[in-house]
C-alpha cells in the first residue's frame, strides 16, 4: 500500500470514530451543550483539557520552535510557561469558578463585578484570543492535509469544518468531550511513536526523557555532541544560548504561564467536573497528560537537529553531496519546507550560522516533528499516525475555542444581557446557531486568513494575560475590588499589551504600520513584544487596585458570593 | 445565616489554603523562573548524566515538579475538607 492511501485509511479511520462518538453524544439540554452536564471523571476532564489545550501547535511547530528558532535552551520558556500556568490554574482559579458552577467566564466576571459593562469587555476579550487563536488551528487543519492527503488546502480546511461541525454543533461541550479524549489518544501516541525510534536509534534508551541524557553510539553525551557541533558550525551553544536577556527569558514565560490560566477555553473544561475537589485533581491529570507530550518535545527537538546536522556532514568537513542527498530531503523541498542553494559550486551543502555561506537556505520549524519518521526510516504507518495527531491537536482545540466563543455569545450576549427571557430551548437552539456561525466564520477566516495571524500567540497569550487573568484572580481574592477598578483595569491591560504588540509589529500586523519599528533597541527593558503580557497584568493590576480605592466598594451580596466560591461547601 | 461555628471554619479554611498556596508557590517560582531561568548559569556548572542541571530544570525537572505540586496541593486541600467537614456530596 502506498504511503498515501494508508494515510487516507489511518485519518479516515480517526474521523470515523470522531463521528460515531458525535452521534453517541448528542447534547439534551444547555447544561449538556455549556458544561457537559459537569457529569466528566476528573481523569476523563484530564485527558480532554490536555487535547484541548495542545493545539497544532504544540504538536507540529513546538519541537521545532525549541530545536531550530531558539535554538535549544532558549526554548525553555514554552516548555516552562505552557506547563506552569497549570499550576496557577489548579490553585488560584480553576476550584473557585466551579464552586461558581455557572457556564462562561464572562458569566463570572459579570456576576462578580455586578456589571453588564464587566460581561461585555470581558466576552470582547474572550473573543479576540479565541479568535486569533482558532485561525491558528484552521491553518493547521488545511496545511495537515495538503502536506499529507494531497489534497489542496481549501479541501483539507472544508473537511476538517465538517467535521468540527458534526461534533460540536450536535454535542456541544459533551460532543467535544468525548472526541477530545478520543484525539488525546491518537495524538500522544503519533508524538511519542516516532520519538521512541528515534531515541532508540540515537541512544540505544528507549524512553526519549533519559535518551536526551545519554551517550550517544560513540561514547559521547548527546548534548554535548550537539553543543559542540553547533558551536563549530559558528551557531551558539544548544544548551546555554539565551533567548535575548534573562530578564526577557522570564517575562516570556511568565506571560505564558498567566495567560495559560487565564484563557477561557482551557477555564470551562473545568466546570465539567463533578465537584471543587474533582476541578483540582482533574487540573493535576490534565499535566500528567500534557506532560508526556511537554517533556518528549525537547528530546524531539535535540535529537531531530542532530539527525539532520549528521546527514548534512557525517564527519567534520565531510559535507553531504547535492547530487547524494536522501529521498525525504527531496520530498520536503518540493513542500517549500526546506531548501538548499549551492552558493559556491563545489555540488556539496555546507550549513553554517553565517547567511553569507550557509546553504541550507531554508529549515522550517515544523521539519523536525512533520520528517522525524522519514529521516528516522520509520515504516509508513507511523508517518500516516504523524498525519492523523496533527489533525487530532488542530481539530481538538478548534473546537474547544469555538465552544468558548459560541457560549459567550449565546449566554453571555444573548441570555444574560439582550434578551434574558429566552426560554431553554430557544437558547439550546440559539448556542446550536452560535456554534455553526463560529465554525464558518473560523473556517473564512482559515482561508483569507488576516494580516494579524501570524501574531496568534502573541495575542492570544498577551491578551488573556493581561486582561481576563487578573480580573478573575482579583475577583476571588479580593471582596474590595469593584467593578470600576475591574472594567478600567481589564481595559488597560488589553490596551497596553495591544499597543506594545502594534507599535514593534504593526498596527493589525500590517508590515510598515510599526511606528517603533521591530527592533530590539526599542524593547522596552529588551522584552519582547511575545513577552509583555506580564507587564500588561501588571498595568492591569494596578490600574484595578488603584481605581477600587477610591471607589465605593462592592454590595455586601457580592461580597458575600466571594464568601462562598471560596469554599466547597455552601454555607448553612 | 452562617452560624458562629461555620464562620469561624470558614476562616480556618482560607487561612489554610492560603498558607498552602504561598508554600507551594514558593516552590514553583523555585524550579522554574528560579532554577530554569534566574540561577540557571551556576546550576549548569553541575551534571546530572549527560544533561546540564539548570539546562535539565529548564526543560524537565520544572514540569515534573509542576505535577507533583498540583497533586500534593489536591491531596492536602481534601484532607482540610475532611477535617473541617467541608466534603461535597458525590454527585
Amino acid at each position: 500500500m502506498s504511503l498515501t492511501e494508508t494515510t487516507y485509511l489511518v485519518v479516515g479511520a480517526s474521523f470515523a470514530l470522531y463521528i460515531f462518538i458525535a452521534i453517541r453524544s448528542r447534547a439534551g439540554s444547555t447544561q449538556e451543550f455549556y458544561v457537559a452536564g459537569k457529569g466528566i471523571h476528573p481523569v476523563a476532564n484530564g485527558m480532554a483539557t490536555a487535547a484541548d489545550w495542545m493545539s497544532a501547535a504544540s504538536f507540529i511547530s513546538m519541537a521545532g520552535l525549541i530545536g531550530l528558532s531558539y535554538n535549544g535552551y532558549g526554548g525553555s520558556v514554552f516548555l516552562m510557561g505552557w506547563t506552569g500556568g497549570y499550576v496557577i490554574l489548579a490553585m488560584l482559579i480553576a476550584p473557585y469558578l466551579r464552586k461558581y458552577g455557572k457556564f462562561t467566564v464572562p458569566e463570572f466576571i459579570g456576576d462578580r463585578y455586578y456589571s453588564n459593562t464587566a460581561r461585555i469587555v470581558a466576552v470582547i476579550c474572550l473573543i479576540i484570543c479565541s479568535v486569533t487563536y482558532v485561525i491558528g488551528q484552521m491553518k493547521g487543519i488545511g496545511v495537515a492535509f495538503s502536506r499529507f492527503l494531497e489534497t489542496d488546502y481549501e479541501t483539507g480546511l472544508f473537511s476538517g469544518m465538517v467535521i468540527v461541525f458534526f461534533y460540536a454543533v450536535l454535542g456541544g461541550m459533551k460532543g467535544i468531550t468525548y472526541t477530545q479524549i478520543a484525539q488525546f489518544c491518537v495524538l500522544i501516541f503519533a508524538y511519542t511513536v516516532p520519538a521512541i525510534f528515534i531515541s532508540l536509534q540515537l541512544t540505544g534508551q528507549p524512553v526519549p526523557q533519559i535518551g536526551l541524557g545519554s551517550t550517544l553510539a560513540d561514547g559521547t553525551y548527546l548534548l554535548e555532541k550537539l553543543d559542540r557541533t553547533l558551536l563549530d558550525l559558528g551557531f551558539q551553544e544548544y544548551t546555554t544560548s539565551v533567548r535575548g536577556s534573562t530578564l526577557n527569558m522570564a517575562a516570556f514565560t511568565a506571560s505564558l504561564m498567566i495567560g495559560t490560566a487565564g484563557l477561557p477555553h482551557v477555564i470551562i473544561r473545568f466546570f465539567t467536573v463533578p465537584t471543587v475537589r474533582a476541578a483540582r485533581t482533574s487540573a493535576g491529570w490534565a499535566l500528567v497528560f500534557i506532560a508526556i507530550l511537554y517533556t518528549t518535545a525537547p528530546a524531539v527537538a535535540a535529537m531531530a537537529r542532530l539527525n539532520i546536522l549528521q546527514t548534512l556532514e557525517p564527519q567534520p568537513g565531510q559535507h553531504l553531496a547535492v547530487a547524494e542527498r536522501p529521498a525525504w530531503f527531496k520530498n520536503w523541498e518540493q513542500t517549500g519546507l526546506l531548501g538548499i542553494e549551492d552558493k559556491n559550486g563545489d555540488g556539496l551543502i555546507q550549513y553554517s550560522a553565517d547567511p553569507d555561506t550557509n546553504e541550507l537556505v531554508t529549515l522550517d520549524n515544523d521539519i523536525l516533528v512533520l520528517a522525524n519518521p522519514e529521516i528516522a526510516k520509520l515504516p509508513n504507518w507511523v508517518i500516516a499516525l504523524v498525519a492523523a495527531g496533527g489533525l487530532a491537536a488542530a481539530l481538538s482545540t478548534a473546537a474547544g475555542l469555538l465552544l468558548a466563543i459560541s457560549s459567550a455569545i449565546s449566554h453571555d450576549l444573548l441570555k444574560r444581557t439582550l434578551m434574558p427571557d429566552i426560554s431553554e430551548r430557544q437558547e439550546l437552539m440559539a448556542s446550536r446557531l452560535a456554534m455553526a456561525g463560529a465554525v464558518l466564520g473560523a473556517g473564512y477566516l482559515g482561508l483569507n486568513p488576516p494580516g494579524f495571524a501570524a501574531g496568534t500567540v502573541a495575542l492570544a497569550f498577551g491578551l488573556a494575560a493581561s486582561s481576563l487573568f487578573p480580573a478573575l484572580l482579583l475577583g476571588i481574592f479580593s471582596k474590595r475590588v469593584t467593578r470600576e477598578g475591574a472594567v478600567l483595569g481589564m481595559l488597560a491591560g488589553i490596551g497596553v499589551t495591544l499597543a506594545y504588540v502594534f507599535q514593534h509589529k504593526g498596527i493589525m500586523f500590517i508590515p510598515g504600520t510599526s511606528f517603533l519599528g521591530d527592533l530590539p533597541p526599542n524593547w522596552f527593558l529588551g522584552i519582547e513584544p511575545n513577552a509583555f503580557g506580564v507587564v500588561g497584568a501588571i498595568v492591569n493590576f494596578s490600574v484595578t487596585l488603584t481605581v477600587s480605592r477610591l471607589t465605593a466598594p462592592p454590595p455586601a451580596s457580592v461580597q458575600q458570593l466571594v464568601e462562598e466560591i471560596r469554599v466547597p461547601v455552601s454555607s448553612s | 445565616m452562617m452560624d458562629t461555628n461555620d464562620v469561624t471554619a470558614r476562616q480556618v479554611y482560607w487561612r489554610e489554603n492560603r498558607r498552602w498556596m504561598l508554600i507551594l508557590g514558593t516552590i514553583w517560582f523555585i524550579v522554574s523562573l528560579g532554577c530554569g531561568v534566574l540561577w540557571v548559569e551556576p546550576l549548569n556548572q553541575l551534571q546530572v548524566g549527560g544533561y546540564k542541571l539548570g539546562f535539565w530544570f529548564a526543560q524537565q525537572g520544572a514540569i515534573y515538579t509542576f505535577i507533583v505540586l498540583i497533586f500534593v496541593y489536591a491531596r492536602v486541600m481534601a484532607r482540610l475538607e475532611k477535617r473541617l467537614g467541608f466534603e461535597e456530596p458525590e454527585a
